[in-house]
């Protein structure tokens, strides 16, 4: 069965990220939203583990809590923006859905 | 427990697996003692039920806790009470206990008493690695995390 | 697809019931159906008709209400959670003999066998919390 993993907690506030990374098996999805969008930029210190997730799995972003945020720029090659009818078609296409809170 | 009720059309059902994640500390906030009251009740409904402790949620179930000078309620025993309920599935991250220093032993001994063989007592928590608890989330219908 | 929601989060305090919000929406705008929200932990706060937001700042309760109302939607309130919390129905201003209630147009009190009966019955269940 395929997970979404969802996150909003910002990397460098709380572990939920780190969870998620040591969770999400290869071939399920990530998606990043409210405060867990500054994941999705590149030059960060936790840009390498979201490259490396990218590898085997699908990594998204909520672009509506990314633009709120004033930093729709410079995001990491390969993650994918989604909006929120994007976010409830990924629920579709995940067998359930995991909230790293 | 059969793998199948009759929903409220009266159509077959299946027994869906539901998973509770706590990851959070007692008292200093109210997410463990209402997470623990979700799980008593999801008891009641023939589900199949288990319980996971990662991170700071490992803190939930340390032996020898003492609220009388905080003022607040200890909940800390009605862990033990799962056994009762049926909750005989009790997942603690290796992992998570080890970046804080603790061992099974700084925790509650959880017991359920198998009917099946003569009510046996057995423990109730495993300890389990992220890898091999990550196995079980993913077989799971239900993840309810707190 | 059926959807069940659970918040967790007080509204103004915490984004989770924006997010839950338009999730809600656009799983609506693309046909799913939303068989219950249920208001858990501070999220019971949602369901207060006493709640005055500034003016040019969106109204997360009315929001609720009418969402309720026009598309049907059963939003329910943890009652344990609630009588923690200070949301009162008129049976529970009654049985717990308090001078008023506070329940917002479109929630009802009930217990959390119905975010349980919520998890079966629908094809997903999302949390959106702190």
């Amino acid at each position: 069965m395929s997970i979404l993993h969802t996150i909003n907690k910002s990397p460098f506030e709380k572990d939920s990220f780190q969870t998620c990374l040591r969770y999400a098996k290869a071939g399920s999805s990530i998606l990043l939203i409210e405060d867990a969008v500054y994941a999705a930029r590149e030059g960060t210190d936790v840009s390498d583990a979201v490259k490396a997730a990218i590898q085997d799995k699908s990594v998204f972003v909520l672009l509506p809590d990314l633009d709120a945020r004033g930093l729709n720029s410079n995001l990491i090659n390969g993650v994918q923006s989604v909006d929120y009818a994007g976010f409830v078609k990924l629920t579709t296409e995940n067998d359930t859905v995991q909230s790293w809170l | 427990m059969s793998d199948e009720m009759l929903n409220e059309e009266g159509n077959v059902q299946r027994t869906k697996k539901f998973m509770y994640v706590n990851r959070k500390a007692p008292y200093g906030t109210v997410y463990a003692l209402e997470s623990l009251e979700v799980v008593l009740i999801g008891a009641a409904f023939e589900q199949d039920v288990s319980v996971a402790f990662i991170d700071d949620g490992v803190y939930q179930l340390t032996k020898g806790q003492n609220t009388t000078d905080i003022g607040m309620k200890n909940f800390s025993p009605t862990y033990a009470a799962l056994g009762d309920y049926e909750v005989t599935k009790i997942y603690v991250e290796k992992e998570s206990l080890e970046k804080r220093g603790l061992t099974v032993d700084d925790l509650q001994h959880l017991v359920w008493e198998d009917e099946d063989e003569d009510y046996a007592e057995k423990d109730s928590i495993k300890v389990v690695s992220a890898e091999e608890l990550g196995q079980i989330f993913a077989d799971q219908d239900i993840m309810l995390n707190f | 697809m059926k959807y069940g929601i659970m918040i967790n989060e007080g509204p103004y305090q915490h984004q989770a019931a924006d997010t839950a919000f338009n999730f809600v929406q656009a799983a609506l705008d693309a046909g799913h159906e939303i068989f219950r929200i249920f208001f858990y932990h501070d999220g019971v706060n949602n369901g207060t008709r006493l709640t005055t937001p500034p003016q040019d700042d969106r109204n997360v309760i009315t929001r609720w209400s009418k969402l309720a109302e026009d598309k049907n939607i059963d939003m329910v309130i943890c009652v344990a959670a609630a009588q923690r919390r200070g949301i009162v129905d008129e049976g529970e201003k009654d049985r717990n003999k308090k001078d008023a209630d506070n329940i917002a147009p479109g929630f009802r009190i009930s217990g959390l066998g119905q975010l349980i009966e919520a998890g079966i019955q629908a094809d997903r269940l999302l949390v959106f919390g702190d």
